[in-house]
């Protein structure tokens, strides 16, 4: 399906646009940032392989695969936003 | 084989558009610029997600992609208030450098990625995955694979979430919240956080048979508790003691202690008898969808709570490690 090229690309695009941002920067919010959308390109390019065109149902599994892969992205943001407020305090002190 | 046609404009719209708000957020020199162009390229992922059939992923990057990702970032912009926007970009030499390397890897993933769609198609697990649906306990198949035929995969994750959450826990004391809000905004709260909850109950009910589930629902919660600390609670709707310490550990108590049963029963673990799966999938979408909400919301707090110690011990809960 081209759809799925379009989007897979798109993905690897996304993917690479996040790893550059991410050696370019060196704040941390500015490098999160990218790579949260590092992984919006992987899971794009995951997604997109699992799309099977307009008359076939959808593979579920890569879709479960993401779901997963959101919360943890989320999770693991949490936790590096938290690390950062503690190191700015660390530094005002 | 590629062929264009104009049923093809809407994805290449999309895709442009995908690239372009991402450039911009990831480039622009003012931090919350960038942050809430995140929260736009959140959404419109979501639209994308919808557009590759896939519901449930369109629900849940609304609600924790975009939503909750973006309601954290915000707040933690306060604590880059001292420093400046973007702290100073590289040499011109190694970002050539840099972009050079970007380019090269753009081509070879693009065109392993060509060959890979392109290619013949191999047996794939969907097909098991349908064949077996009717015998999972129920009839959405991202809910049959995230909580039958992976649900040890789920545990690891309601795992890694907990992890991430006591992590915050244990960096440092909450952020200052909110005083109280105007009336404008003080009505809306008492509107919406009713229905958020009333959303989140249907999204975990409806997540058998149809979009939702477990995390969706644990996102809308999240999301309710969220509002209400905007509002001015200061608890985020959470409780606190031993009650926000049993929420937090719902999720993975009950999956275990269905695992454990399973396997004193007679079968593997979480291998659940095939009369009880749906019964025993939405008991465990129910802890989950709690513990996930408690977790996001006390993220959302941004570290350890006035009140994480009980009543008793109130006084010993000082910081005593430097």
């Amino acid at each position: 399906m081209t759809q799925t090229l379009i989007y897979a690309l798109t993905g690897s695009a996304l993917f690479m646009l996040g790893v550059r941002a991410a050696l370019l920067h060196q704040a941390l919010l500015p490098r999160l940032l990218a790579l949260n959308v590092s992984g919006a390109g992987v899971f794009l390019v995951f997604v997109s392989l699992a799309y099977r065109g307009e008359s076939m149902p959808t593979d579920p599994i890569p879709h479960a695969l993401v779901l997963t892969g959101l919360v943890v992205a989320i999770s693991a943001t949490a936790l590096a936003l938290a690390l950062n407020r503690r190191l700015r305090e660390m530094d005002d002190e | 084989m590629i062929y264009l046609s104009l049923t093809l404009l809407p994805d290449l719209l999309l895709a442009a558009m995908l690239i372009g708000i991402a450039w911009v957020a990831l480039s622009s020199a003012d931090l919350r610029r960038g942050v809430i162009l995140f929260i736009a390229f959140g959404l419109l992922l979501a639209i994308v997600w919808a557009r590759l059939h896939a519901p449930d992923l369109a629900l849940a990057e609304a609600a924790i992609g975009a939503g909750l990702s973006g309601a954290l970032l915000l707040i933690a912009l306060r604590d880059e208030a001292g420093g400046n926007g973007v702290a100073g970009r590289v040499s011109p030499g190694r970002r050539w450098v840099v972009d050079l390397f970007a380019l090269i890897m753009t081509g070879m993933i693009g065109w392993a990625l060509w060959h890979a769609v392109n290619a013949d198609p191999l047996d794939r697990l969907a097909t098991l995955a349908y064949d077996m649906l009717g015998r999972s306990g129920v009839s959405n198949p991202v809910t049959a694979v995230l909580l039958n035929y992976r649900g040890y995969d789920t545990l690891l994750e309601l795992v890694v979430v907990l992890t991430a959450v006591l992590g915050v826990l244990v960096i440092g004391s909450e952020r200052r919240g909110y005083r109280r809000a105007g009336p404008v905004f003080c009505g809306l709260v008492r509107w919406l956080v009713p229905l958020l909850i009333l959303g989140a109950g249907y999204l975990l009910w409806v997540g058998a048979h149809a979009p939702g589930g477990a995390f969706q629902a644990g996102a809308t919660l999240a999301a309710a508790g969220v509002v209400l600390r905007l509002g001015g609670h200061h608890s985020a709707g959470l409780p606190g003691g031993y009650a926000l310490r049993a929420a937090l550990a719902a999720g993975i108590g009950l999956f275990l202690s269905v695992g454990v049963g399973t396997t004193l029963n007679g079968g593997r673990f979480l291998q659940y008898p095939e009369a009880w799966s749906g019964t025993l999938i939405l008991l465990i979408e129910s802890a989950a969808t709690v513990s996930i909400a408690a977790a996001l919301a006390l993220a959302y707090r941004g570290g350890r709570p006035d009140d994480w110690m009980p009543r008793k011990n109130r006084g010993a809960g000082r910081e005593v490690c430097r």
